[in-house]
């Protein structure tokens, strides 16, 4: 089948920057990052929460707790697929009681890994407050769930993938939207 | 990989990558399992029914547990309270039940075979927990998960299973579980109990239990089923113990850091003296803490698609 070529959206440099005005605005909003606990959403989220964890740590000199945690367990499609995937790991080795939590994703699309996510979080204890941040924000939502902190807003045919690309060393890293198949396109 | 099986009949056609996808779920289960709140909405809305024709509180408990820890609705038939007594036959009964909806149901049945049967007449997923002397699927997943937390591997271990092995189904399963990772496998009872042809699957027959124990890295000591004892296989329980019971002496032969396992319930001072089954080289209780992970992990996998599947 015939794609639209691929568009980049940020190189390495630029989801850098990105991610460095990110942490400052959590920080900026939470007042420093004292009560601050950073909860990747696996995959995903999960390099970006390294990332935005050691910006803070040279920022305000503050080692936050990080953890991730997986949604496959909490989605509302799990019958629907046909088959099963395999579970990736939550760890979440603190207690996010009365803290500030800040949920970190890629890729902020429909809401129901967000919804999944937050479930997941309750059942870990009771937050003070639950903030989410998002290198990307693609639209189409599906639930009410906005993120309090986006890179970047990139509008989307729902046909099209963002792929976002955080490992390895800062200049390997992206974000590309790869197009619908020829044809199908909205 | 996708998980795709609809029923866990037995490990024996469990390819490697099967058998590794189950561990790699019971470890992210067991995680749940360490939380405040041990429970997870994935099976919200299921059905799992325990229909057990054969006494069973560990396995049936277990089952329960995963099944609840997993959000499911979980509802235990056994055969004392059941119409069974009353003249039902197996196909009878099971097609009762499936006419209420469960979406999996996890049978134990004394005939071997009997969950076969069923899958292949009930549209529900099917899990086996042991049919006569044939499989034990989630046992031999769970013996091989406890010992890969002990251990970190099973490939290459030497691992001695002593006890009557012509009519144990937890020996069957681990063959296949604990065999196809690679584990050398040691297969050790009275001459009576040690049907020649599993030599075949590979592992090593021997009625001398210093052999069977030497240099091991685990031992499983199966149970004597004095139930199942009708004719004798051997002359009385007490030489019995004295030659396949395992004591002090017999597991200093073993590597020093060998673990001890046991499917349960335990006769003390039978297949095992009492100081042995406590000991810190014992992950007895490891294994029933295991079970309910891996339990999770088969109804999880299987809870996938069975539905959408048709």
């Amino acid at each position: 089948m015939k794609k639209a070529p691929a568009k980049t959206i940020l190189d390495g440099k630029g989801v850098e920057r990105v991610l460095s005005r990110l942490t400052h605005e959590i920080l900026e909003k939470n007042k420093g990052a004292g009560e601050i606990v950073l909860v990747g959403i696996a995959s995903g989220g999960i390099p970006l929460s390294r990332v935005i964890r050691r910006k803070i740590l040279s920022i305000e000199g503050v080692e936050v707790p990080a953890g991730f945690v997986d949604i496959t367990l909490y989605r509302d499609d799990l019958s629907k697929a046909g088959y099963q995937t395999r579970l990736k790991r939550t760890e979440i080795p603190f207690s996010i009681d009365e803290r500030k939590v800040i949920l970190v994703d890629d890729v902020l699309y429909t809401g129901r890994t967000i919804r999944a996510a937050m479930d997941a979080l309750m059942d870990f204890g009771r937050p003070r407050n639950i903030q989410l941040a998002v290198l990307i924000d693609r639209g189409h939502r599906e639930l009410p769930i906005r993120a309090d902190y986006v890179g970047r807003n990139v509008p989307t045919s729902r046909g099209e993938t963002v792929e976002v690309r955080v490992e390895g060393e800062p200049d390997e890293w992206s974000v590309v939207l790869t197009g619908a198949p020829a044809g199908k396109g909205e | 990989m996708e998980w795709r099986r609809r029923h866990v009949l037995g490990l024996s056609d469990f390819r490697p990558e099967e058998i590794e996808f189950v561990v790699d779920t019971a470890r992210s289960m067991e995680e749940v399992l360490t939380r405040d709140i041990k429970k997870v909405p994935a099976l919200r809305g299921k059905t799992v029914v325990n229909l057990f024709f054969e006494a069973s509180t560990r396995t049936r408990t277990s089952f329960e547990m995963a099944g609840k820890r997993l959000s499911a609705d979980v509802v235990n038939f056994s055969s004392s309270t059941s119409s069974i007594t009353k003249g039902e036959t197996l196909l009878d009964t099971a097609r009762n039940i499936e006419a209420m909806t469960p979406n999996i149901l996890v049978i134990r049945h004394y005939a071997s075979g009997a969950p076969h049967f069923l899958s292949r007449h009930l549209s529900c997923s099917i899990v086996n927990a042991g049919d006569g002397a044939n499989e034990h699927p989630s046992q031999g997943l769970l013996d091989l998960y406890t010992i890969l937390k002990a251990k970190g591997k099973v490939a290459g271990l030497k691992i001695a299973i002593v006890g009557d092995i012509l009519h144990s189904r937890v020996v069957r399963s681990d063959l296949h579980s604990l065999g196809r990772m690679g584990a050398r496998l040691w297969l050790c009872g009275p001459e009576t109990l040690l049907p020649r042809e599993m030599a075949r699957t590979g592992a090593t027959l021997t009625s001398d239990i210093r052999e069977a124990v030497r240099d091991a890295d685990a031992i499983i000591m199966l149970r004597i089923q004095l139930e199942r004892q009708k004719t004798s296989f051997f002359p009385s329980i007490r030489e019995y113990c004295r030659r396949y019971g395992l004591n002090r002496a017999l597991f200093s032969l073993a590597k020093d850091d060998a673990v001890i396992m046991h499917p349960g319930p335990i006769n003390r001072g039978v297949e095992l003296s009492d100081d042995l089954a406590d000991c810190d080289q014992s992950r007895i209780l490891d294994q029933v803490a295991s079970g309910v992970a891996v339990r999770m992990a088969l109804l999880y996998l299987l809870a996938g698609g069975s539905h959408a599947a048709h």
